[in-house]
């Protein structure tokens, strides 16, 4: 069932890896997110030891691999956890009524552990894994024996992390490329939330064989997700104003086919709205006013200036933990561009039917100055959904659009998310919680008299 | 509703024709799903609406009565949908659903399973997911919500997406035909436990599972079944907190004894007229503010991966 090409046609995401792909490695379940480009050369740092992704190439998304002792280096090997672990999980969540064991008289001196690193070390050098290494540190833990269950599980595993590392082969979906990002660099995507990303995907029926119109300044981090929803049909116009496009360095981690990627066009907001019978020369004219026009135009005024951040940087890969850096040799695998310049064809196209929905996420833009102009290339009945970080300027625009009575169904939301704990006898919701992600202003556009059509 | 054929452009530019759904727009908490019939009227508080007249207008366009009231017509989605639709069981609305979909990695082309059907809510987003290649298979053991699901489907356009089956799948499973080829499994049952060890046979390896459970204790206990053969098990809820709007009048003006007055918040539809000059102006002000009724909780949505092999 798992499809190795991803060039042929729209399929599904592909669910082996191959030589050049972008994957999210997850270490230490959720401890750290790395971006990465599997090659024979790439390589990934754990602390102070450097490990070849080679045996990552061919292997089912979903694997999980810890780190083993090699003849000659420590490695990377495939691992699959043994079910009676999680037995033994299950049982001790059985005996928790029987527990008499508590730490009143457990005292925090350091000095309950016998083994020194240099103990440590030499284990190693003889060939120990890092398994035997954890069972021995347990084995001369002095308090290890008067811990309740549960303090003996995090003490376990607490070892385990430092000792044993384990990297899941994670695929690059627009929830856990949004995630991770939240996680690690959240204003590098204005804060903009899975959950909120998940609300905009539905809010603007984004289907299928429609024409999404997106004006994203979160990285592409929302034109991939759109394109990966429109799975290779229909069209998606990332649009910006002045003369350049934003940013969009996030879609190169999608693992987009050509057929995908040749979705993804782009075109100024200067040139959708530009008169219907220009022709090509007059249009490219325009972009090159543009360039000089962007610096004084009033339309960007609220804007702070965001630095340009450029992810992918050496040889294709990106990492999203600076200070362990990804180094990859040789050539940079070659993927399919996406965002290429929106033809004169599909320009008329778009202009004669309209887009069948509006994306805007700036963060730091003013939205109503944005949706007055862009609203007008939506057909009517068509919906938008427009995410910002802050909550007045869609509160401003909401009103304005019911003023000028552009739009009908308005609804200015907030999303609110909260994850569980869930263990015997330990459920409750977890102690960390994201406070925001943000607000989005949804709606349906709606003849009014005073519209142009 | 959804356009399965890649030629033909997305509805919403086409007319009105006879025989169409389309959702009607009279507030943004009135709305509801009228086919159109050449010969037939809407009467509502606005008055008496021909079908005849809507007919050849595009969706979008503002429709008049006898009496001169007026509403909207739209071209149907799943959203305006979950919101029209008839409820035979209780629904997932919007923020639920756009989770799911999001968490669960539907994309065109995927094969999913759900159960319950319940109203079919959830289910006409999934069609529109898995949009044009995929399908949607669901399951319901109550064969007349069943039947009025495919009823349903057939009238927004989708049942070309969407199979209904009559199947008791805390009791039976789901059906071995679709054994490890289903990349997502949605549950929604009283016991989904029962419901699990099938629906690990039926997924790819690293396919993902949700299932949506109104109270704490059927989580536990499916959590407690998902650890066997499934990893990333994460448990979450999601609720969308709605504002309100208002534009707000302030009186600027000084006066002697040292109060200000405010003027009360007017209605959002008079454009402020005044004139902003000098001292004494008043300057409106958008103002914004949760709604004072939200919902408190729909349901904990657990999801979990296929642990690969």
């Amino acid at each position: 069932m798992s499809e190795n090409k991803p060039e042929s046609g729209p399929t599904v995401n592909p669910r082996v890896t191959w030589e050049g792909c972008s994957v999210l490695l997850d270490i230490n379940d959720g401890d750290r997110l790395v971006f990465a480009r599997l090659s024979a050369g790439s390589t990934l740092k754990i602390g102070n030891k450097t490990f070849s992704l080679q045996p990552l190439i061919g292997c089912p998304f979903g694997s999980l691999f810890q780190v083993e002792s090699g003849k000659e280096k420590p490695y990377l090997s495939r691992f699959i956890p043994p079910t009676e672990e999680n037995n033994v999980q299950d049982e001790g969540g059985c005996q928790l009524q029987e527990e008499s064991r508590d730490n009143r008289a457990i005292i925090d001196n350091n000095q309950a552990q016998s083994l020194t690193g240099d103990d440590i070390d030499a284990m190693r050098r003889e060939g120990a894994t890092g398994n035997e290494i954890v069972e021995a540190l347990i084995a001369n833990s002095a308090t290890f024996d008067k811990k309740t269950q549960f303090s003996q599980e995090k003490y376990r595993l607490k070892k385990q992390k430092k000792y044993a590392p384990r990297v899941l082969l994670r695929r690059p979906f627009s929830r856990s490329i949004c995630e991770a990002y939240f996680k690690k660099y959240p204003a590098r995507i204005g804060f903009l939330r899975v959950d909120a990303l998940s609300l905009l995907l539905s809010m603007a029926n984004v289907t299928a064989n429609s024409d999404v119109l997106v004006l994203d300044m979160v990285g592409g981090l929302v034109i991939g997700a759109v394109a990966e929803r429109l799975g290779g049909t229909g069209s998606v116009c990332n649009t910006y104003l002045g003369g350049k496009p934003y940013p969009m360095e996030i879609i190169r981690m999608f693992n987009f086919n050509n057929e995908i990627c040749k979705r993804v066009l782009r075109c100024s907001v200067n040139d959708l709205c530009a008169v219907q019978n220009e022709t090509s020369e007059q249009v490219s004219q325009h972009e090159d006013v543009c360039t000089m026009e962007s610096q004084s135009d009033e339309k960007i005024s609220l804007s702070v200036s965001t630095e340009e951040v450029h992810l992918s940087s050496k040889n294709g890969v990106s990492d999203l933990v600076p200070e362990n850096e990804l180094s990859t040799t040789g050539k940079t695998c070659k993927t399919p561009k996406a965002g290429e310049k929106a033809p004169k064809e599909a320009i008329q196209s778009w202009k004669e039917n309209g887009f069948s929905s509006l994306i805007i996420a700036a963060p730091e833009q003013d939205a109503w100055s944005l949706v007055k102009d862009l609203l007008p290339l939506l057909t009517y009945s068509a919906p938008f959904a427009i995410y910002h970080q802050y909550l007045q300027p869609l509160a401003t625009c909401m009103n304005n659009l019911q003023l000028e009575k552009m739009a009908i169904g308005l609804q200015l939301s907030e999303p609110w998310l909260r994850e569980y704990q869930v263990l015997p006898s330990r459920t409750h919701p977890c102690m960390q919680m994201s406070g925001s992600g943000g607000y989005i202003l949804s709606g349906t556009r709606a003849y009014s008299n005073t519209s142009q059509s | 509703m959804l356009l399965m054929d890649s030629s033909t452009k997305i509805s919403f530019n086409r007319c009105i024709r006879d025989g169409d759904l389309v959702i009607v727009y009279e507030r943004h908490d009135t709305m509801k799903a009228v086919k159109v019939c050449e010969n037939s009227v809407l009467q509502n508080r606005f008055g008496v609406f021909k079908h005849s007249d809507w007919i050849g207008k595009p969706f979008g366009s503002k429709v008049f009565s006898n009496k001169g009231g007026f509403v909207y017509l739209l071209a149907p989605t799943p959203e305006l949908w979950t919101l029209v639709l008839s409820h035979r069981t209780q629904i997932l609305y919007i923020a639920d659903i756009s989770f799911v979909i999001m968490y669960l990695e539907v994309v065109p082309g995927c094969l999913v399973l759900e159960s319950g059907t319940g109203s079919g809510s959830l289910t006409t987003s999934f069609a529109r997911a898995v949009s044009p290649m995929g399908h949607v298979y669901t399951f319901d053991f109550h064969e007349q919500r069943a039947v009025s699901a495919r009823e349903d489907f057939e009238r927004t356009g989708i049942s070309t997406l969407v199979t209904v089956g009559v199947r008791d799948i805390q009791g039976d499973g789901f059906p071995d035909q679709f054994s490890g080829l289903a990349d997502s499994v949605f549950l929604d049952l009283p016991q989904p436990w029962l419901a699990i060890p099938s629906a690990r046979n039926m997924l790819k390896q690293d396919g993902t599972l949700c299932s949506f459970s109104p109270c704490i204790e059927q989580v536990q206990r499916s959590c407690e079944t998902l650890r066997s053969d499934f990893t990333d098990i994460r448990t979450l809820e999601i609720l969308l907190r709605t504002y309100e709007v208002r534009e707000w009048k302030m009186d600027h003006s000084k006066v002697d004894d040292g109060n200000s007055t405010a003027c009360p918040p007017r209605k959002r539809r008079q454009p402020s007229s005044e004139a902003s000059v000098g001292d004494n102006a008043s300057s409106p002000a958008v103002m914004a503010r949760p709604s004072a009724e939200t919902r408190g909780h729909t349901g904990y949505l657990t999801f979990a991966r296929k642990c690969v092999s």
